[in-house]
């Protein structure tokens, strides 16, 4: 928790101009140690990057991955930022990705062929209630029994995942899948008019994409334009003066990570419509549904200063070191999990950096 | 309090002569000066604080700070104990230059400064709290400390029970732990930011015992207060800063508090206190003849009826017992009594903050007790807290952000709630006018406020959102005499608007000023209700001491 506690102290206002050198040199620094790490390895660094870059961003098809990629980052990076403000720390991304999956594949197999204009807003919007639900629980624990919600949210993690395997073993799986006994848990084929349509022919930019961008927009007009937002905003800052001022602090509370909740199911809802196969499938683990966006997310907000809007080209970013290392692993052979270390370093210079900027001002311009 | 120390010719020779305009020369001959600061400018986003201010304390004596709300004393003493570094001019010690680069580094070279915010452990014992952080690491013996920390205390008339916890303290108490605290680090300069702010007027006499000890043991003492009276009976020296330059010094010899006024802002102003004085302490009324139980003349909207309220502390009688009170449209309660006695969670009772044990709180017949703090704001009650900084704002909000805390949801501020953040910052440009909140623009951070300036937006805040029951503890606590006569104004016009207000204050001056009638507690009980009119200085003093 010490990454999250580095951004509680730091004013990041609509208004205030960030400065813009410091995630570019905490990138490039990653990048240089990233090298460093390659060159251990006995490869070349530069025909890594260079796989990495054309991998992620070199081309029409690429350029769209790498959004497909973002999009459950950014939704789930925009919840953080909502829960952050309210001092909530969310760390349930997971599971609530998962509980989104999960009622919207449940509502879609059950109301079958409706038209593409009312079931995709219906699934998508049982994405956000289920994924809500499972963070309005930890949620009401934390405002009304003082249950620290970083725990609650981890263990509701594990409850999500267990809940999806056996649904998938059992009541939701494919007919055909116990007909051929091969039994691999996954849901038949969802309605086609339920499918996120593709935006740009030829590649696999879908309607999740748009959704989450207007979600970004949608989550920095929530804080900064709403009565409500305001509200979950001095809740987060002060407790005290926000009760003295006549805010409920549970309710706020609650709402902040319910609605952090219901970003992540979003995301849920947009991964399995959105999908290739169309399914939900579970390999037994969070992350073989979730591609463990329930925490890189976290990442990108913290990347993005824990401001909507600033999330957008820092969750484009970690989606294009996500879809550039699997080039790169083809190219020299380096296992793609490199980028997992690569995206850490980058969470560790944008603080440090942030750290030094902050002694710096110190100094220089105030206390 | 109003006997003027005589200066010592020491400070006398270094003060420089002040002119009837109240500017004066730079001092040139500030040899054996214990602390100079020579051309100290620091500037902040929007705001020059200080403009190279010059500024000397010899040993032995207090001089004293003195200035508006946002003149610049704060950021100058924060300069001088490493807090913040300025852009430009020197600190010397005794003739040499020092590099006060981080508290630490003033405390290592004998500078002590007392915060108005305190910087102590409340879980931890007085003698710990002052074995806290002592120099490098060994292992201070608290026997050493415990006994080293009653001598002190003994030799200065600083009381305190070494071995009590810090949160069972009372605000006066703990200020004379922080005392202790760098007494214990043998500091030569002491730096004190409105330490008055915070005590009663009986502690205030003990408290200037104390600091005139300290300086006549060869100690520097830089004082700074908003209370021109405690200046004048206080001050070897005064020096006047306006927008962060000094304007001049002068001694309370030349002087008197209406000169001093002038030089602070700048202009002839009219000093209320001087011509508003109350009661007539010719003792007409004879105390036989005083209504200990007066009634408001309309019917009352703010009914408190046999109320008990637990304090903070277990295992002692409640805060409040037994309390009954009435205000009406159109009138000021005053609440008087040195503080402490139940004042606190009274108001806090009213506001929601703290549920009764027992007893009946009703509003125009609607009972709060139970209620929602947000209930009960929704109903009309406007509630200025004490603790300002905790309380009353948040830090990391805008001016204008921190003016909407309590009113953004109504019709004027929010369509469907979304925020008319246009009128919203109107109406902020326009409060911070006519209240002269001193700030660069109104999406500055209100942490970079000066400490009146914070003080003035939430008594703007309650004010402007249109009560039916105003309820303001210490209204002017911390705010310059200016502010102070505005805000007593607007309370006045509130009244003539019909709110119900109710004043809780340690300052029976301001309680004359403003109430009709006056309300003396005493160890959580009414001792008495008196009209303003009838009752003398003497009679009150008298009540709230018990009688
Ligand atoms: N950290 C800061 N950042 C930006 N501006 C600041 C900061 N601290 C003080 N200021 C500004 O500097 C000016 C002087 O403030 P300072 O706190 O020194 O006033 P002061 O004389 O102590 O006033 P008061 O009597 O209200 O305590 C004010 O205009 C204030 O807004
Ligand atoms: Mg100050």
């Amino acid at each position: 928790m010490v990454r999250l506690q580095v951004f509680q102290g730091e004013r990041v206002s609509s208004t205030a101009v960030r400065s813009a050198a410091i995630p570019v040199v905490a990138v490039l620094l990653a990048l240089l140690v990233g090298a460093a790490m390659i060159l251990a390895l006995g490869a070349n660094p530069l025909d890594g990057y260079r796989a990495l870059f054309i991998g992620a961003f070199g081309s029409r098809s690429a350029l769209a991955d790498s959004a497909v990629r973002a999009m459950p980052l950014l939704l789930v990076a925009v919840g953080i930022c909502v829960a952050f403000r309210a001092k909530v720390i969310n760390i349930g991304g997971e599971g609530q990705i998962i509980a989104g999956a999960i009622l919207s594949t449940v509502v879609a197999l059950s109301v079958g062929d409706l038209p593409a204009v009312l079931l995709i807003p219906l699934v998508l919007i049982m994405g956000m209630v289920g994924g809500g639900i499972w963070g309005a629980i930890p949620g009401a624990m934390k405002a009304y029994l003082g249950v620290n919600e970083i725990l609650s949210t981890i263990m509701l993690n594990i409850v999500a995942v267990q809940i999806m395997n056996y649904l998938l073993r059992d009541p939701l799986i494919d007919p055909k899948e116990i007909e051929q006994g091969t039994r691999i848990p996954q849901t038949e084929r969802l309605p086609e008019t339920a499918d996120l349509p593709i935006l740009l022919e030829g590649t696999r930019l879908h309607l999740g994409v748009v959704v989450a961008v207007v979600a970004a927009v949608a989550g920095w007009a929530f804080l900064w334009r709403t009565t409500i937002g305001f509200r979950v905003r001095a809740v987060g800052h002060s407790p005290h003066a926000a009760r003295y001022a006549g805010m409920s602090v549970p309710r706020m509370t609650m709402l902040a990570l319910s609605l952090s909740g219901a970003l992540c199911g979003l995301a849920g809802a947009a991964l399995v419509f959105g999908s290739q196969s169309h399914r939900l499938i579970t390999d037994g683990s969070a992350a073989g549904f979730t591609g463990s966006a329930g925490f890189n997310g976290i990442v990108a907000a913290l990347f993005g200063g824990l401001h909507p809007l600033w999330a957008i080209p820092s969750s484009f970013l970690f989606g294009g070191l996500l879809v550039g290392a699997n080039a790169m692993q083809r190219a020299i052979q380096i296992p793609s999990a490199l980028v997992v270390a690569l995206n850490g370093l980058v969470v560790v210079f944008v603080i440090a950096s942030n750290r030094i900027r902050d002694n710096l001002r110190k100094r220089v311009v105030d206390g | 309090m109003t006997t003027q120390p005589e200066n010592g010719p020491e400070a006398e020779t270094n003060s420089g002569s002040t002119s009837a305009s109240g500017t004066s020369v730079a001092n040139t001959s500030v040899s054996g000066a214990l602390l100079e600061m020579r051309g100290i400018t620091k500037r902040f986003p929007g705001v020059l604080a200080n403009d190279s201010v010059s500024f000397d304390v010899q040993g032995g004596e207090v001089h004293t700070l003195l200035g508006e709300n946002g003149a610049g004393k704060s950021t100058l003493m924060k300069i001088l104990f490493g807090m913040y570094s300025a852009d430009a001019g020197e600190v010397l010690l005794e003739g040499r230059p020092v590099d006060v680069s981080s508290p630490s580094a003033a405390i290592e070279a004998g500078i002590g400064m007392i915060h108005q915010h305190f910087m102590l452990v409340p879980t931890l014992t007085v003698t710990e709290n002052v074995a806290l952080g002592l120099p490098h690491g060994v292992r201070p013996d608290l026997d050493v400390v415990r006994s080293r920390v009653g001598e002190l205390s003994e030799q200065y008339g600083l009381a305190v029970d070494p071995d009590v916890y810090v949160w069972q303290l009372a605000v006066g108490e703990r200020q004379r732990v922080e005392i202790l605290k760098a007494l214990y680090r043998e500091i030569r300069l002491l730096v004190l930011d409105e330490p008055t702010a915070v005590l009663t007027p009986q502690e205030v006499d003990d408290f200037f015992v104390t600091l005139r000890a300290l300086a006549d043991d060869g100690r520097g003492l830089i004082f700074i207060s908003h209370k021109l009276h405690e200046v004048m009976a206080l001050s070897d020296r005064i020096t006047v800063l306006r927008d962060g330059r000094v304007v001049g010094s002068t001694t309370p010899g030349e002087t008197d508090r209406q000169e001093l006024a002038e030089m602070m802002v700048g202009r002839q102003v009219k000093l209320a206190s001087v011509q508003r004085q109350p009661a007539d302490s010719s003792g007409e009324s004879n105390p036989a003849d005083l209504d200990y139980d007066a009634r408001p003349a309309n019917d009352a909207r703010l009914v408190v009826t046999a109320l008990d309220v637990a304090g903070d502390r277990d295992g002692v009688p409640p805060a409040v017992r037994g309390l009954s009170l009435e205000v009406a449209p159109g009138e000021i309660l005053g609440v008087a009594g040195v503080s402490g006695n139940g004042q606190r969670e009274l108001a806090e009772a009213i506001a929601g903050l703290r549920r009764p044990l027992t007893g009946s709180i009703t509003l125009d017949g609607f009972e709060l007790v139970g209620a929602s703090p947000q209930r009960i704001r929704r109903s009309g009650l406007s509630f200025v807290p004490e603790e300002r900084m905790r309380d009353g704002a948040i830090g990391d909000f805008s001016v204008s952000e921190n003016l909407m805390l309590v009113d953004h949801g109504e019709p004027a501020h929010a369509v469907r709630g979304w925020l008319k953040l246009g009128a919203l910052n109107k109406r902020a440009v326009d409060l911070v006018d006519r209240y002269q909140i001193k700030t660069p623009d109104v999406s500055t951070p209100t942490s970079s406020l000066s400490g009146g300036n914070i003080q003035k937006m939430i008594m703007a805040r309650e004010l402007s959102s249109g009560p039916s029951v105003l309820l303001a503890a210490q209204p002017t606590r911390g705010v310059d005499v200016g502010a102070a006569e505005y805000i007593h104004e607007r309370l006045l016009a509130q009244r003539d608007e019909g709110t119900a207000v109710i004043v809780i204050s340690e300052d029976l001056d301001e309680v004359l000023a403003l109430a009709d009638r006056i309300m003396v507690m005493f160890e959580g009980r009414v001792v008495g209700t008196v009209h303003r009119d009838r009752c003398t200085v003497e009679q009150l003093g008298l009540m709230m001491a018990g009688g």
